[in-house]
């Protein structure tokens, strides 16, 4: 039995591993420019993870291989290294392990968080409310009229609740349900909710941010390949969680610049 | 002062039946009133994880008789998404309130923490009464919300705010639905405050003549711990849900922000804090999370102590590596909202000790695997998942890695993966606690002994199941599956749906497994072989009371201790061991270090 239940933990710790060194299931191609960070940064804390998870299995199942139901005359032996030894180890090998993870792991967060966006980076304003995303762009005057919350009504389209008639700014606004952005274009994207709490979520741009209900959050990236992608919500909000979503398009600046004129027109 | 609370402790035997089996002031009589309601919870939790994992995998079957739950919620059967998460977050916080709180720490630890300090009772025993029908109490009402107006709520077990205290416009069960879930989780805090209330003099003052604080047993140490950590976190949920209650019915906004329209129409709140729910909630939950595990922790090494026949290579370093746990557990909460729009420098500072938390995990998974080295391990239902914990907690243990940091958050932050993570650590670890303890304490609770060969089926049902179910989560959330979808319409989630089938099939198998558990349990209670007072050799003072403890735990006369708690690998005129309260002198058989 003791040894049936060595060799399962041995079989399963393998198991487990395989589709991890496989790639069976991974996440898709990135498409950012600081994207590439956190790959590293997963595949790194991928390595630690997945030898300690093996050495600590696979030690677990030799000892129990070793010393079950070793019968009455067998001796008890203490391990000789101690306690002391063992806590020496934990503090030098996972200490400075995980503590190197932390460190190196600074640079590809204050990548997306703590560096501030280009001067020419892209305004796009992203608004999320149940179980929709929509997008504004400020038009040639490159400013956003201001929004109205009393004023937002989906049923006339005015999800944004302006008020074109009195704010200038307004008038050459575009709202859109689909994002386009320019590839190797810096976007700023600024974030807000109408109602409760969304996120933003594109795997391939290795992005993700909550929308916070009453605060303004943004966020900044650069897509480097031209595609469709899906945009998702990742913060429960209600019964259309699973349905709230939206495509994100990056284009050629030549198509970008077609189709936000396109955009333009029809509003 | 010892003396003060030694006699408040001392109460008359009950005679009536209502005083002994249902008011009772007994706390072993209240640790078994516990891990029945628990065990109720589990059942019910484990029957929602079923008809969830079923719509996951196949979201148009009809699950026959769903329709009967709920009125709007399954017609024909057929989970609507609401529905959906409507099961989810009672699943959650069934199994995270009722079944994980209250099974290790509240049931295990009234029932043997007295008789472990050698104690007659808890110092409030009333107050020990309270506890347990404020939380049962608790049960009742979140039961009541799947029978009331639109349902339970379908927040998540997190309830995060705003979508918790905007009233019925957020959606079905969004009304009273999350008023019923506040107030039984309000209720519920205050059942475990009495009870840590209860834990902490009885192990500072109720101890016997000779029971120093280092000769507690590994588990009494870890329910002092866990209830110091309940008085500190449930004090901060608490008034937390009040405030989310006060925000449905008294016109507050706590949680609700200026300016926020649903239907079309502005809400009439402003000023409130969407983070504040998400600070108050973490600082609680959190630590919640080590008090789900560290009584695991306990159980687990004295399970382990007494079947390898030897103590673990250090008793002190397993006690404040389960106090850094516990102080740790407080100082990390910031990494459940690292892309939650807090400060980007806040979430470095949450993920330090995030880190550094891995390292008295790491020890405690250390001394626990290098003490088997030259132990003499006896395999039986208890000490299969015990080590099964290890393998688990390890297991759920290192995606922790991933998690703290929050460069690989943002691709992995609600997605499957945390679900993987969080199921494996916090759900089969201390899962597998309850169940080594049960197996172990079972003949002391009941009298008789529990069923070995099907305790072992269990075991190895359990095991394997476990893992099919819940490392193909951390797959999933790595090729980016989200959690909390109750269908997935997304492209890229598409190709993704065998495995999910597989999940499903692996929880239904690991599932019906339970119901052998539950069959050995109840069989056992009553046709079981009897237990002699020590059926395994052990020397803590649980096993110096008679089987079953009389009601006074020591028949009147309070035990004296002479020796630390884990005396095995000795030769003494019983065998191996020495119990506490021995007065041999006994020779040790293999070299301390």
């Amino acid at each position: 039995m003791a040894k049936f239940f060595a060799v399962t933990i041995i079989v399963i710790a393998i198991l487990s591993a395989i589709p991890i060194l496989r790639h069976t299931w991974v996440a898709p191609e990135d498409i950012s420019t600081h994207g590439a960070l956190i790959d590293e940064q997963m595949t790194e804390t991928m390595a630690e993870a997945g030898i300690s998870f093996l050495a600590a299995q696979f030690i677990l199942a030799i000892f129990i291989w070793k010393y079950s139901n070793r019968g009455p005359d067998a001796k008890i032996k203490s391990f000789p290294g101690g306690a002391k030894g063992l806590v020496i180890a934990a503090l030098l090998v996972v200490g400075v392990e995980v503590m190197a993870l932390g460190i190196f792991g600074v640079k590809a967060w204050a990548n997306v968080y703590l560096t501030p966006p280009s001067a020419d980076a892209m305004p796009i304003q992203v608004q999320a409310g149940q179980f929709a995303f929509y997008f504004r762009y400020p038009g040639p005057d490159g400013k956003f009229g201001p929004i109205h919350p009393e004023l937002i009504n989906e049923g006339s389209q005015n999800y944004y609740g302006l008020d074109p008639e009195h704010d200038p700014d307004s008038r050459d606004d575009i709202v859109t349900a689909e994002m386009a952005i320019p590839v190797n274009k810096e976007v700023h994207l600024l974030m807000h909710s109408k109602d409760v709490g969304h996120s933003f979520y594109v795997r391939e741009l290795r992005v993700q941010q909550d929308f916070v209900p009453g605060l303004d959050v943004s966020l900044h990236f650069t897509a480097t390949k031209v595609g469709k992608y899906e945009i998702v919500c990742t913060q429960l909000c209600g019964l259309g969680h699973y349905n709230m979503k939206a495509y994100l398009e990056v284009m050629s600046q030549q198509d970008f610049d077609d189709w936000i004129k396109k955009e333009a027109a029809m509003q | 002062m010892h003396d003060v609370a030694a006699h408040a402790a001392h109460h008359a035997p009950p005679t009536s039946f209502i005083r002994k089996y249902v008011f009772s002031l007994d706390h072993k009589v209240i640790g078994k009133q516990y891990y029945a309601l628990a065990l109720v919870a589990a059942l019910v939790g484990m029957a929602l994880s079923w008809f969830m994992r079923i719509h996951l995998a196949w979201t148009n079957a009809a699950i026959p008789g769903l329709q009967l739950l709920t009125k709007n919620g399954a017609p024909g059967g057929v989970m609507t998404p609401e529905y959906y998460l409507q099961l989810m977050t009672m699943h959650g916080t069934i199994m995270v309130f009722f079944v994980l709180t209250t099974a290790p720490f509240a049931a295990f630890g009234n029932f043997f923490l007295p008789i472990q300090v050698g104690a007659e009772d808890m110092p409030f025993p009333r107050f020990n009464m309270m506890s347990f029908w404020v939380t049962f109490t608790g049960f009742v009402v979140l039961m009541a919300s799947f029978f009331t107006g639109d349902g339970p709520t379908l927040g998540g077990w997190t309830q995060y705010a705003p979508l918790n205290a905007v009233g019925p416009v957020g959606g079905p069960g969004q009304g009273l639905g999350v008023i019923l879930w506040a107030a039984s989780i309000a209720l519920f805090c205050v059942g475990q405050l009495l009870g840590s209330l209860n834990f902490i003099p009885t192990t500072l003052d109720l101890r016997a003549k000779g029971m120093s604080l280092m000769r507690l047993p590994l588990s009494a140490w870890a329910w002092f711990i866990t209830s110091c950590m309940g008085l500190t976190a449930f004090a901060v949920l608490m008034p937390a849900c009040i405030l989310v209650i006060l925000d449905h019915v008294a016109g507050t906004s706590f949680f609700v922000a200026s300016n926020l329209v649903m239907n079309d129409q502005l809400l009439p709140h402003s000023g409130g804090s969407t983070l504040l729910w998400q600070h108050l909630f973490w600082f609680f939950g959190h630590p919640e999370v080590y008090i789900a595990i560290v009584p695991g922790i306990g159980i687990v090494s004295h399970i382990l102590i007494t079947n390898m026949r030897k103590p673990m290579l250090s008793h002190r370093v397993l006690i404040y590596s389960m106090g850094a746990l516990a102080v740790l557990s407080y100082m990390v909460y910031g990494h459940h909202m690292f892309v939650s729009g807090m400060n980007p420098f806040s979430s470095l500072a949450f993920s330090f000790p995030t880190l550094v938390i891995t390292i008295p995990s790491t020890i405690v998974v250390l001394i626990w695997t290098f003490s088997l080295y030259g132990s003499k391990l006896r395999i039986n239902s208890a000490s299969l998942f015990a080590l099964g914990f290890i393998s688990m907690f390890v297991s759920g243990g290192v995606s922790g890695f991933f998690l703290a940091q929050p460069s690989i958050d943002i691709m992995l932050h609600a997605t499957y993966f945390v679900v993987g993570h969080f199921h494996l650590v916090m759900g089969v670890a201390a899962m597998f606690g309850i169940f080594g303890g049960t197996y172990f304490w079972f003949p002391k609770m009941a009298g008789r002994m529990m069923d070995e060969t099907l305790g072992k089926i269990h075991f190895w049902l359990s095991f394997v199941g476990a893992y099919c179910i819940f490392m193909p989560f951390h797959y999933l959330g790595m090729a980016g599956n989200v959690r909390r979808y109750s269908t997935f319409v997304d492209d890229f989630l598409q190709p993704l749906i065998p495995v999910h089938r597989f999940i499903t099939v692996a929880a239904l198998i690991t599932g019906a497994a339970q119901l052998i558990f539950l069959y050995n349990l109840i069989h056992s209670r009553f046709w079981g072989k009897p237990a002699p007072d020590n059926p395994w050799e052990a020397t803590s003072l649980e096993w110096s009371t008679p089987t079953p403890p009389p009601w006074d735990n020591f028949g009147g006369k309070l035990p004296v201790v002479y020796h630390d708690p884990y005396q095995y690998g000795v030769q003494s005129s019983v065998g191996d061991y020495v119990m506490q309260t021995s007065p041999e002198q006994v020779k040790k058989e293999h070299d301390e270090k």
